[in-house]
Parts: structure tokens; C-alpha cells; sequence
């Protein structure tokens, strides 16, 4: 086990044995194993990586080398709804750079950013494969198309609505 | 009466499923109709879509279906009158864009259940797999797809013989077959739809192409943004394996070997074959240097053989027709057909499948219909950000790998954007250069400092910051990263820069010399005021404008202090007097 004092609070690292039961102390597997636990805990906590990085037998600064070059592993947690704005080509040559903005204006976050009462989380993608619908955003996983600034904030005012906000 | 929903990612998006509820909701327990899904037909523009079938034949195509349309759609099912639907039956027009394609790749997609491998076998499924395993020694294999002309499909274009060849010739024990469904291009979904809607095509033609170089292992790597397809594929997988395609002694044979499935995690460079074995082992995804090519040396140190799925998709059709029926179609050095995603400005977008040979002309405005709103076509950008765009002039310009090259460009895995008059080409080679900035694996200096460079010219000259002399440093730049990076990223990113300097050399002027851009799109570069002889002052657009920088008086003619204008065009949407100029 590592002897690092890690900051920040504690992961409950039980949650991930039948995941490293299954693919772990093999390093060929290290990115399935740290899907798996995004799955789990909602983003990559740093000790997690660590109890990882003992298991597979590589060292923390691997883990966090892999960690940070796919853009799919997140490293804080995110917000309840995660709003991913399309910017691929089909969506940028229709507009989809004024529908981010105006989101990210609306809830006062940037790319990447999580809003204070933690509800939402605004990640820009690289193509979300929905071109003919461009623009596109996709919010935990149901697809939004045909946007405009305008309607990209109704879809938003709506869910906190729902939300009671 | 069969009712068949076509459940893609974008028919899904579309509300496909909203319609696949609505639908049930109503049916009772001794239905006289039966509710099916199909994948993705490639019609985007008209999702979602719902097709009714008498057996086997179709009887209507049902386009942009709501919810709402469930009961009349119940109602022609359960009594046969197809004038309930007449409202929502797809046009004669719209039908042409299906009419004016020769699917090979794309054959079953939208027309059977993905999901079930008895609709494969009907439509003739796994019969190539079984004349090859019993009839045909690997190297016949291998002959009939030279003799076909099959070249990669993800944008290389390389023979599929001669890697099939170099893999089969490498002697090791073990081998292995790896799929790149990775397709990072933005604006490409042509792999998806074929693994969503088809994915024992795949599973087939990866088996062909196992046993041709001798694998008893075969992974695909999919994109992680892709999980429709990941499910069907994982569904289809245990299908073939309890049916004895997958497995042990595959078909009675002594042919054995097992398949898996590798998400990806999010990197473009991974489409590069040596990142992505990389990446398949677990690390980052950096490319490797080449020779060894992964043919001697790939996955765990073991021959490999990479193809991509669209390549994979004509492997069990050539088998089956034969390679000169693939040969026959095309030109000189482009044989077969090639799915294309059109998308952007356009009428009718979704997935076109060609025969090379054809022109641009033919899929922009024979097929695709030609430019949304009545605009003027500009240019259309073929390979995403490793491609280039080709202009209005080269419209005729045949698609076949020489001469969408000669142009530029490349023919790239099939992404296909269509711009039209009100796209900057300057603000397009930036959203490129931003892409592959920020995609670059780090590795060759030249590749990681040069896009960045590249991408900050770019980003002064589309603020009105251009500089005297920006246009030759960038060309310099561009020789320099292609020269100076080891893989494909790298020495294709300058392309989007070469191509629109090349054809649109006077946009780039306008905005470094005259601080102006002929699309208005660069919002920096933009000016916005009133003509006084159109407004109104009905005060619609003071009241809009979310910086107070519009004043006047009710009934008078406004003005816009440029100094506080945000210039977020609120007031152009506002004005019902087309009273706002922009330059």
C-alpha cells in the first residue's frame, strides 16, 4: 500500500474490487480499470488512482499520465447534469460556438466547470456523432438538436425547473 | 403489418424513441401488426423514421414521425388503409437520395434488425464466411482482394491486400486482427452507423480477414462516445458465439478464434494505428516509430493486422460477388465505392454511398439537394481536420484518391462539411488548428509547438490583429510541421491552413490588411448599425440588446454605440425591418 498522505477526502476503495477482481495486475487493462471506476465514483479520485496504480504494478505518475491524455477521464467530480456541447465540424460551420457561449453564460461557467449548487457541468466534445442534427448538446445522454443560443437555454431553464430551482 | 422504427444514434436523437413508446402504448395483446427497430437507414435530415412493411416488401416510408402520429400510424397497421399516412409518407424527391446510391458497406444498414443474427442469415449473412473457411486457402483470400482493388477505408487508402499480405507472411504463433472504429473525425459517423446497424457485417468480414492472415485474436477498438454501438456489437458477438461463428472450430472447421471489444477513451491521434495499439495496451496513445510496421510488430510486440470498419463492412460482400465486381466499379486507381457523411449547409444530410468515380457535384447537389436556405455554396471540407476544402470551382472534381489529393485535400474517412457563403474559411482553418492543438499527443516537437503557433496566428488574424507577413509564416510553419512529425496527425494537420490560403487567399488579405471578413462571421472584425431609413423605432432591438448600447427615441430612428456593442447580433434577430447592417 502507498505511504503518500494524500489530501482531500477518502474514497471508499471497496467499491472497486470486483473491478480490479476481474481485470486487475495487468497493465495492458489499465484503461478499462479506470473507465470502470469513473463509472463508480463519477470522476478519477487522486487516491484511487493510487490504490490503482498498486494494483496493476505501475506508478502513480503512469496512472496519471493515461488519466490525463484521454480526454473521457475526469479528475473532479461533476455536476448532476452534464451538459456536452457538440463542437465538431458539422456543429461549428452551424453555430455551435454561440450555443456554448450562451450557456456557459447563462449557468456562469466555463468549459469544464461545474455550477455552484452542483447541478451542472459544462464539457465541450469533440463530435458527438448526431451531425445532422447540428447543433447538437447531449445532457446525460439524451440529445438536444437543431439548437439556437435561445432554445439551448429553454432546454436548461427547463431541467431547473424540474429541479425546482 | 410490420411496423419498423429505425433506431440509430440519430434517428434516437431525433425521438425515434418517444415514437417507439407511443407506438406500444396503444398496441393491444393479440396485435394484428408486430413493432420491430432497424439501425440507421442514413436519411438523418428526415429522423426519425418509421418504415411499414408487408413481409418483405415495403409498403410506406414514414419520415419526420412525432409522437403524436402513433395513432394514425396504428390505425393504417391494424386496417391496411395507407392513406391514414399519406401526411407524413416520405416525397418522391426525398426518396432519391436513396435511389441515387450503390450500397455495398452500407447494405443491410436500415433494413434489417441489427440485433439479430436470423436477419442477417437471411439476407445472405455469414455465407461468404462459410464458402472462404471450406473452399478458398488464405492466400485465394488474399488474391480476391487484390483483385477487388480494396483500399483502407480510414483515410490512408493503402491496398488491403498487400497489409493482409505482410501480416499473413510474418511468422508467430500468434497474430492479431484489430478493427479501428476510433473514428475521431468530427463530422464522420459512418462507423458507427455500420457497427450500430450492422454489426455482424463486421464480426464477418473480420473473420475473413482473420483467417486470410492467420489470427485467432481480434479486437475492435471503438470510440467511447459510441455506446449504441458497443451494445449491438456486444450483443452480436455472444450471438455468433453460441451459433459457432465465434469460438472454437469455427463452422465445423479447424479455424478457431475469439473476438473482444476495447472502448476507447477520448483521443483522436488513437485513430493513428500505432497510437492506438498503444492505447490498447494501456498507455497513452503515442504514436510509434515505424518500421517495425505493426504487420511484424504491433500489439504485444505480435503481428497485426489494423483495417477499418468501413473496409471490413465490403470484405464478406467481395467474397460473396467477387473481387471484379468491386473492380468493375470506380476508376483507374479508386475501386469500389465510398461512404460519405454529408453534413454542415446542406439540404439532405446522412450517410451517401457512391461509387468512386462520381463527383463532388453528384453528392452536393444530385443527392444531398444542394445548399440549405437558398445560400451560395462555398466550399466543402473532405477528410476533417487532416483534409483540406475544395472550392466551388473544383465542384466537378471525380472522387477517387489521386484527384481529391491533387486538390489538397484527401479523401479522408468520408466526412464531408458543406459551407456556404456565410462561413469564414480564415475562422474554419482555426477551428481545425484549435482541434488539432489541442489533440496533438506531444510527441515530435514540431507537431505540439508548430499547431500552436499555427492556431495563435490564426486566432490574432481573425481578431483583427493580423499581421503583414502572417500568411508566409504560416505557409512556413505548415512545410515545417509536415516535415517534422512522425505520424499522420502531425503531417496532415497543416492541410485545412494550405487549402483555404491556396483558394482563399483574398479572405485572409481582407482580414490582415482591411480588418474585415467578407463571411461576418469574425465577430471581432464586425461593425453593426442602423439604417436610418429603415428603422422604425418600434424599440424592439434597444430592449433586446443585452448591452444597452442601442438609444433613441420611440418612433425615431435608433443608433448603435459601436464602443459598448457586444456585437452579438440579438438585434439583427430582433429587427422586423431588416433595419440592422452589419460589415
Amino acid at each position: 500500500m502507498c505511504q503518500c498522505n494524500h489530501n482531500g477526502p477518502k474514497s471508499d476503495l471497496s467499491l472497486l474490487e470486483n473491478v480490479l477482481s476481474e481485470y486487475g495486475g495487468v497493465s495492458s487493462n489499465l484503461i478499462t480499470i479506470l473507465q470502470k471506476a469513473q463509472g463508480i465514483y463519477g470522476y478519477l479520485p487522486k487516491d484511487v488512482m493510487y490504490h490503482i496504480a498498486d494494483n496493476v504494478g505501475i506508478t502513480p505518475a503512469d496512472v496519471m499520465g493515461v488519466a490525463t491524455f484521454y480526454s473521457q477521464f475526469r479528475l473532479s467530480p461533476i455536476g448532476k447534469y452534464l451538459i456536452m456541447s457538440c463542437q465538431g465540424t458539422a456543429c461549428h460551420v452551424n453555430g455551435s460556438e454561440r450555443v456554448a457561449a450562451a450557456i456557459s453564460e447563462y449557468l456562469g461557467i466555463r468549459n469544464g466547470e461545474t455550477t455552484e449548487d452542483g447541478l451542472f457541468t459544462l464539457e465541450e466534445v469533440a463530435c458527438l456523432g448526431c451531425c445532422s442534427l447540428a447543433p447538437v448538446i447531449m445532457i446525460n445522454g439524451e440529445a438536444y438538436g437543431n439548437l439556437t443560443p435561445d432554445s439551448a437555454v429553454e432546454v436548461i431553464k427547463n431541467i431547473q425547473k424540474e429541479e425546482g430551482k | 403489418m410490420r411496423i419498423v422504427i429505425g433506431e440509430g444514434s440519430c434517428g434516437i436523437a431525433a425521438g425515434a424513441g418517444k415514437v417507439h413508446k407511443a407506438i406500444e402504448a396503444l398496441m393491444t395483446e393479440n396485435e394484428v401488426f408486430t413493432l420491430g427497430s432497424t439501425g440507421c437507414i442514413g436519411m438523418c435530415f428526415l429522423e426519425p423514421i418509421v418504415d411499414l412493411y408487408d413481409g418483405k416488401t415495403l409498403l410506406r416510408r414514414l419520415v419526420k414521425v412525432k409522437a403524436s402520429d402513433a395513432e394514425s400510424i396504428v390505425n393504417c397497421a391494424r386496417t391496411g388503409n395507407l392513406s391514414l399516412v399519406d401526411s407524413i409518407t416520405i416525397s418522391a424527391d426525398d426518396e432519391e437520395f436513396l435511389n441515387r446510391q450503390t450500397r455495398i458497406a452500407l447494405r443491410h444498414c436500415g433494413l434489417i434488425d441489427p440485433v439479430s443474427l436470423d436477419d442477417y442469415r437471411e439476407a445472405d449473412g455469414y455465407e461468404a464466411l462459410e464458402k472462404v473457411l471450406k473452399t478458398m486457402t488464405p492466400e485465394e483470400v488474399i488474391e480476391e482482394i487484390k483483385i477487388s482493388g480494396l483500399a483502407g477505408r480510414g483515410g490512408a487508402g493503402f491496398p488491403t491486400w498487400f497489409k493482409w499480405n505482410a501480416a499473413r507472411q510474418s511468422v508467430s504463433d500468434t497474430k492479431y486482427l484489430i478493427c479501428n472504429a476510433d473514428e475521431g473525425d468530427p463530422g464522420a459517423f459512418m462507423d458507427r452507423a455500420v457497427i450500430e446497424s450492422d454489426p455482424h457485417t463486421l464480426i464477418e468480414g473480420m473473420l475473413i480477414g482473420a483467417y486470410a492472415i492467420g489470427a485467432k485474436e481480434m479486437i475492435v477498438y471503438v470510440r467511447a462516445e459510441y455506446p449504441l454501438a458497443i451494445t449491438n456489437l456486444e450483443i452480436a458477438i455472444e450471438q455468433a458465439k453460441k451459433a459457432n461463428l465465434l469460438g472454437e472450430n469455427i463452422l465445423g472447421t479447424s479455424f478457431s478464434c475469439d473476438m473482444r471489444i476495447k472502448a476507447g477513451a477520448g483521443a483522436f491521434v488513437c485513430g493513428e494505428e500505432t497510437a492506438l495499439i498503444e492505447s490498447l495496451e494501456g498507455k497513452r496513445g503515442m504514436p510509434r516509430l515505424k518500421p517495425p510496421f505493426p504487420a511484424q510488430k504491433g500489439y504485444m510486440d505480435e503481428p497485426s493486422n489494423i483495417n477499418n470498419v468501413e473496409t471490413f463492412a465490403n470484405v464478406a460482400w467481395i467474397m460473396n460477388n467477387g473481387g471484379a465486381a468491386f473492380a468493375a466499379m470506380g476508376t483507374e486507381n479508386s475501386k469500389g465505392t465510398k461512404v460519405f457523411a454529408l453534413t454542415g449547409k446542406i439540404r439532405k444530410g446522412g450517410l451517401v454511398e457512391i461509387p468512386m468515380g462520381k463527383t463532388l457535384r453528384d453528392v452536393i447537389y444530385g443527392i444531398g439537394g444542394g445548399i440549405r436556405d437558398d445560400k451560395e455554396f462555398k466550399a466543402v471540407q473532405m477528410g476533417g481536420p487532416s483534409g483540406g476544402c475544395i472550392p466551388k470551382e473544383l465542384l466537378d472534381t471525380v472522387i477517387d484518391y489521386k484527384a481529391l489529393g491533387a486538390t489538397g485535400a484527401i479523401m479522408g474517412s468520408g466526412g464531408m462539411v458543406v459551407m456556404d457563403e456565410s462561413t469564414c474559411m480564415v475562422g474554419m482553418a482555426k477551428f481545425f488548428l484549435d482541434f488539432t492543438a489541442l489533440e496533438s499527443c506531444g510527441k515530435c516537437v514540431h507537431c505540439r509547438i508548430g499547431t500552436r503557433r499555427m492556431q495563435e496566428i490564426l486566432t490574432r488574424i481573425v481578431k483583427g490583429e493580423g499581421k503583414e507577413g502572417d500568411i508566409e509564416l504560416l505557409e512556413e510553419l505548415c512545410e515545417a510541421v509536415k516535415d517534422g512529425a512522425l505520424c499522420g496527425l502531425g503531417q496532415t494537420a497543416p492541410n485545412p491552413v494550405l487549402t483555404t490560403i491556396r483558394y482563399f487567399r483574398a479572405e485572409y488579405e481582407a482580414h490582415i490588411n482591411e480588418k474585415k471578413c467578407p463571411a461576418k462571421e469574425c465577430v471581432d472584425l464586425l461593425t453593426y448599425s442602423i439604417v436610418a431609413d429603415k428603422c422604425k423605432g418600434c424599440t424592439l432591438c434597444a430592449k433586446k440588446c443585452p448591452a444597452k448600447a442601442i438609444s433613441g427615441e420611440v418612433k425615431k430612428a435608433h443608433i448603435i454605440d459601436s464602443d459598448i456593442c457586444i456585437r452579438c447580433g440579438q438585434c439583427v434577430n430582433s429587427c422586423r425591418f431588416g433595419a440592422i447592417n452589419v460589415e
